[in-house]
């Protein structure tokens, strides 16, 4: 096993729902080793999104750190985290999250307009992303003029052009049909395999799981990983 | 009938969620509010401008002039032609005497209470009959001047615009000091804006000899204005312009009345398309809103024209409300508002109030109507034209 | 400037919305620009003031006269450089609608008082030797197609001729014009006051008001108080002020149109503000979850305030370019056709005044929506989305 790309220790997350007091996550230590690919599965409401968000910084915990790559996440501010996450990691959604006003290729353009390149540089790079994804001829489409299938894949090509070593993904195929769904986390599956990104999915799917190299399960609060099948 | 219950109900349902559009619906209607009150008051000066020009003219005065002159300020006659006036045809007579006033209009600075800078106000010099020649008008506070005295009477208007006409004050042009000793009233007419004194006097301080301006005459009948014109032009030693005073001053208020309506128009016309813009927003973004309900109606079975109805209704309904706050604003912020301006005719201020009339609020309302109706046309057709499966789809 | 594509595909998200928008900013910055044209009218003479130039009239009204014989008195009071004199002439161009400016005056004095006029030597000459000769503006000459070698009647409507005529004919020797800019700079006509005095009917011997320029080095205000006091106890006392001065106490005999023009244009923008700032927070409104999903790719919350204020801008400046470009072409148009009465001009101060407007109005309708956006927190609004 290679050395841990991200560290949760003693994390624990509380929201206050009006009066009521909800502990998402109670003092979770968990691991994630560079290249890996891991599922997190879960019951609804059981902190899986809100795992993730820790691990993208998104999010703060209440207690514990979260340390990803050399950045410890947890006493980072907003701004930081935002420069942060421009270059290290990728976030991939269930509904797309494609900006509708922006083509295919402007959509995957967008998180390098935080970097220092050339529009010309931004357009190679967004047109290779697009090639790996398999799209690079839907790059002049809007997100309404493509299927839910190739839309993710817009929303991979995004994920993926600023090329950030983590990549999280919320229910990646929980829009999509079967056929589709597969064809998503095949290509997942080639990105963590053959271009070396470690991969963290939340999603109900056993299929999905699959795909994974492990299955990390959250109940309640707590973790505990999935016996290999 | 089916289809107006329909659309009954459907308005209903419309007003009913209007509070959760609440912000874009305030801006449809201040919008229109603000046209509305724009216009009324640009065109309320102009109205106000014309009633003060209009009530002093009176069809069976004439004023006779210096021919070419079209102002008083300009004009010059000599004693002897006042007097070929007064015993010309068509002149009212009161037992032998003929009704006439000659008169000397001068100009003195006063202070504008306003502004506190000079402007430039009319004095008029009059004979004793000045009162009988013109209407409705009279003395409301103190007396009348004596004849030879360096005495004034103002017309109210002006006591109220320009600093130091009080009763009983003494004020001073050039080196001559002059007492007021009244106030007149002439129903709201142009003359208010005058300040009156002894014509003999008046000629003595300006030294202008026997020498007057203008001389008004009342007519024996309206009719009469034609017969005394033409005994008045045949003779080689006067060579008048004779007009009634409706005329001579219709004239002089055509030039500033006509300049306050070509903007005053235009500019309402561009400010409405304004917010026809402001209303087509609000109301498009309405219809949007309310796609899912509205794709439900239809879908249970309600026609395309109740919702299209419906939209126009709501459109309408805030238009009209813009258009009562505007109304009502502008009646209440300009209505009476009291200003002067240089009428350049006679190169001397004409004091007037602002008048919103009923005419004037029902244009706004008219403006407000058919801003309305536009802008709830296009979004209406948009509404009933929205494809119902794909409307209940989206949201 | 990398951002303005970004910026610019959001802000046509919606393209009827934004049209509409648009176009309702495009209105009040045309109306900005034909009332500050209407404005310019009212105070015209305050446009063409010289601050080294002083005007002389009688004490008691700009309409009473003042002695001729005044002129060189007041020539011979330290500090004055030259003196001209001008009268009110009054008259119009075969109807009485063509009112325009027209002046008896004397030819050297005149022009070494207004040195912004500009006339060719050899027609200035003619000028000078016919005593019926007359001069008139550029613009003038072009609203009624004069050429000189015109011989042009003007009816009088004060100056009557001592023979009881009232059409006066000049000889037109020459067309001048100004080096000051703006619409009324060239619409007046100027005629032999020689001429003028001894064919008149009355007031023979007197002048309106007299113009002088005092040395650069002298106070105008010492020099105004020398020549006033001179006259003191006269028949005739006068009262001098800087032509600035002057021009701004005569605009306001108007009253306050400056006032009321402000005031519609207040009204105007309010209701164009709340029209924008409506727009753009509905915009925001609907892209919640679009700019979260911004800040999830590492956008700073302050970058995602400048794109949705920068939105806001952008609107505004193309309805405002678009408005007042509109605006000063009207402008243009209605001061050829009636520039010689109503003189309408966009000042340059006029477009500055339209830039800070915008870029105000700009600020203050994206300004709740920027810091809406800029306030989200990410897990909350791709919660909602």
């Amino acid at each position: 096993m290679s050395k841990p790309l991200a560290k949760l220790q003693g994390v624990s997350r509380v929201y206050q729902k009006g009066k009521e007091r909800v502990e998402v996550l109670h003092d979770i230590d968990v691991e994630i080793p560079e290249g890996d690919f891991i599922a997190i599965m879960g019951p609804s409401g059981s902190g899986k999104t809100t795992l993730l968000n820790l691990l993208g910084g998104l999010d703060k915990p209440d207690a514990g750190t979260v340390v990803v790559g050399d950045a410890e996440l947890s006493s980072m501010s907003n701004s930081q985290l935002s420069h942060w996450r421009a270059t290290h990691v990728g976030f991939i959604f269930q509904f797309y999250n494609l900006l509708p006003v922006l083509t295919a290729q402007k959509n995957v353009e967008l998180p390098l307009l935080l970097t220092r390149f050339s529009s010309k540089e931004r357009a190679e790079r967004a047109a290779i992303a697009l090639d790996i994804v398999g799209l690079a001829d839907r790059a002049k489409h809007y997100p309404r003029e493509l299927s839910g299938g190739q839309e993710q894949r817009v929303a991979i090509a995004r994920a993926i052009v600023s090329d950030p070593t983590l990549l999280l993904c919320d229910e990646p195929t929980g829009d999509l049909d079967r056929e589709t769904a597969d064809e998503i986390l095949k290509l997942l599956q080639i990105l963590n395999k053959e271009h070396g990104k470690t991969i963290v999915m939340v999603t109900h799917d056993a299929q999905a799981a699959e795909y994974a190299n492990r299955t990390l399960l959250v109940d309640k609060g707590k973790l505990g990983f999935k016996a290999a099948a | 009938m089916k289809s107006i219950r329909q659309i009954l109900a459907v308005t209903l349902l419309n007003l009913r969620n209007l509070p959760k559009r609440v912000a874009a619906s305030v801006v449809a209607v201040i919008g229109v509010a603000a046209v509305v009150m724009v216009f009324s008051a640009v065109l309320s000066m102009a109205t106000g401008f014309e009633r003060t020009m209009t009530a002093a003219g009176a069809d069976d005065t004439a004023v006779i002039l210096r021919s070419g002159s079209t102002a008083e300020l300009n004009s010059g006659l000599s004693n002897e032609q006042a007097l070929i006036v007064a015993n010309a045809p068509g002149v009212l007579k009161d037992g032998d005497q003929p009704v006439i006033s000659a008169e000397l209009y001068v100009i003195v600075d006063l202070e504008k209470k306003a502004t506190g800078t000079e402007a430039n106000v009319p004095f008029r010099g009059v004979q004793e009959s000045a009162f009988a020649v013109r209407n409705n008008i009279g003395i409301v506070e103190g007396r009348m001047f004596e004849p030879g005295k360096n005495e004034i009477i103002v017309g109210r208007a002006a006591q109220q615009e320009f600093r130091g006409l009080e009763l009983d004050s003494v004020i001073r042009f050039g080196k001559n000091e002059w007492s007021v000793v009244g106030v007149f009233e002439a129903g709201g007419g142009v003359s208010e804006s005058e300040l009156w004194t002894d014509v003999r006097v008046l000629q003595g301080a300006y030294r202008r000899g026997n020498s007057f301006q203008s001389v008004r005459v009342r007519l024996e009948s309206v009719d009469s204005i034609g017969a005394l014109r033409e005994a008045l032009e045949a003779d080689p030693r006067i060579d008048p312009d004779v007009s009634t005073e409706r005329e001579y001053y219709s004239e002089q208020s055509e030039a500033l009345s006509t300049f306050i309506k070509v903007i005053g128009y235009p500019l309402t016309i561009l400010m409405s398309i304004g917010a026809i813009f402001g209303a087509l927003n609000t109301m498009y973004s309405s219809v949007s809103v309310r796609g899912k309900e509205i794709a439900t109606l239809r879908a249970l079975g309600f026609g395309p024209l109740p919702v299209m109805v419906s939209t126009i209704i709501e459109s309408t309904l805030l238009a009209l409300i813009g258009g009562l706050i505007g109304s009502v604003a502008a009646f209440l912020i300009f209505n009476g508002f009291q200003v002067s301006t240089l009428n350049f005719a006679n190169f001397s201020q004409v004091v007037f109030d602002f008048a919103v009339t009923p005419d004037l609020i029902r244009q706004g309302l008219v403006a407000a109507l058919v801003i309305g109706v536009v802008g709830g046309l296009f979004p209406a057709i948009r509404a009933a034209r929205m494809p119902v499966a794909l409307a209940l789809r989206e949201l | 400037m990398k951002y303005f594509g970004l910026i610019w595909s959001n802000a046509w998200r919606k393209k009827i919305r934004t049209s509409l928008t648009i176009l309702s900013v495009f209105v009040a910055f045309l109306l900005f620009a034909l009332l500050s044209a209407v404005g310019y009218a009212f105070g015209v003479g305050a446009n063409f003031a010289d601050a080294e130039r002083l005007i002389v009239i009688n004490k008691i009204t700009l309409i009473n006269p003042l002695p001729i014989a005044y002129q060189n008195r007041i020539a011979a009071t330290p500090g004055v450089r030259s003196v001209t004199h001008n009268t009110w002439f009054g008259g119009y161009y075969q109807d009485e609608r063509n009112q325009f400016a027209q002046f008896p005056v004397d030819p050297e004095e005149y022009f070494s008082v207004y040195s912004e006029l500009v006339l060719p030597d050899e027609q200035f000459e003619a000028w000078r030797k016919n005593r019926t000769g007359a001069i008139v503006g550029q613009a003038l000459a072009d609203q009624y197609g004069w050429e000189v070698g015109d011989r042009i009647p003007i009816q009088a409507t004060i100056w009557t001729k001592a023979d009881g005529g009232r059409s006066w004919e000049f000889d037109i020797e020459g067309i001048f014009s100004s080096k000051t800019a703006g619409a009324g700079a060239t619409t007046f006509m100027l005629f032999q006051y020689d001429y003028f005095d001894e064919a008149r009917a009355f007031g023979n011997g007197t002048i309106g008001w007299y113009v002088l320029r005092v040395d650069p080095d002298a106070d105008p205000v010492q020099v105004a108080d020398a020549i006033d006091q001179q006259f003191a106890n006269s028949a005739n006392e006068t009262e001098t002020s800087t032509e600035e001065a002057f021009a701004a106490s005569f605009a306001k005999q108007y009253g306050d149109i400056g006032l009321i023009v402000r005031l519609i244009l207040a009204a105007v923008f309010f209701t164009l503000l709340l029209v924008a700032g409506n727009t753009m927070s509905q915009s925001v409104r609907e892209r919640i979850s679009e700019l979260a999903v911004l800040k999830t790719l590492g956008f700073t919350d302050m970058s995602v305030l400048w794109t949705v204020l920068a939105e806001a801008l952008l609107i505004l400046a193309i309805g405002a370019i678009l408005g007042l470009g509109v605006g000063w072409l009207a402008v243009e148009g209605l001061n050829s056709q009636f520039g010689t009465q109503v003189p309408l001009y966009l000042t340059p101060m006029a477009f500055v005044t339209a830039f800070v407007i915008m870029v105000v109005a700009g600020i203050l309708s994206g300004i709740m929506p920027a810091l809406q956006a800029m306030r989200l927190t990410i897990t909350d609004a791709l919660a909602r989305g």
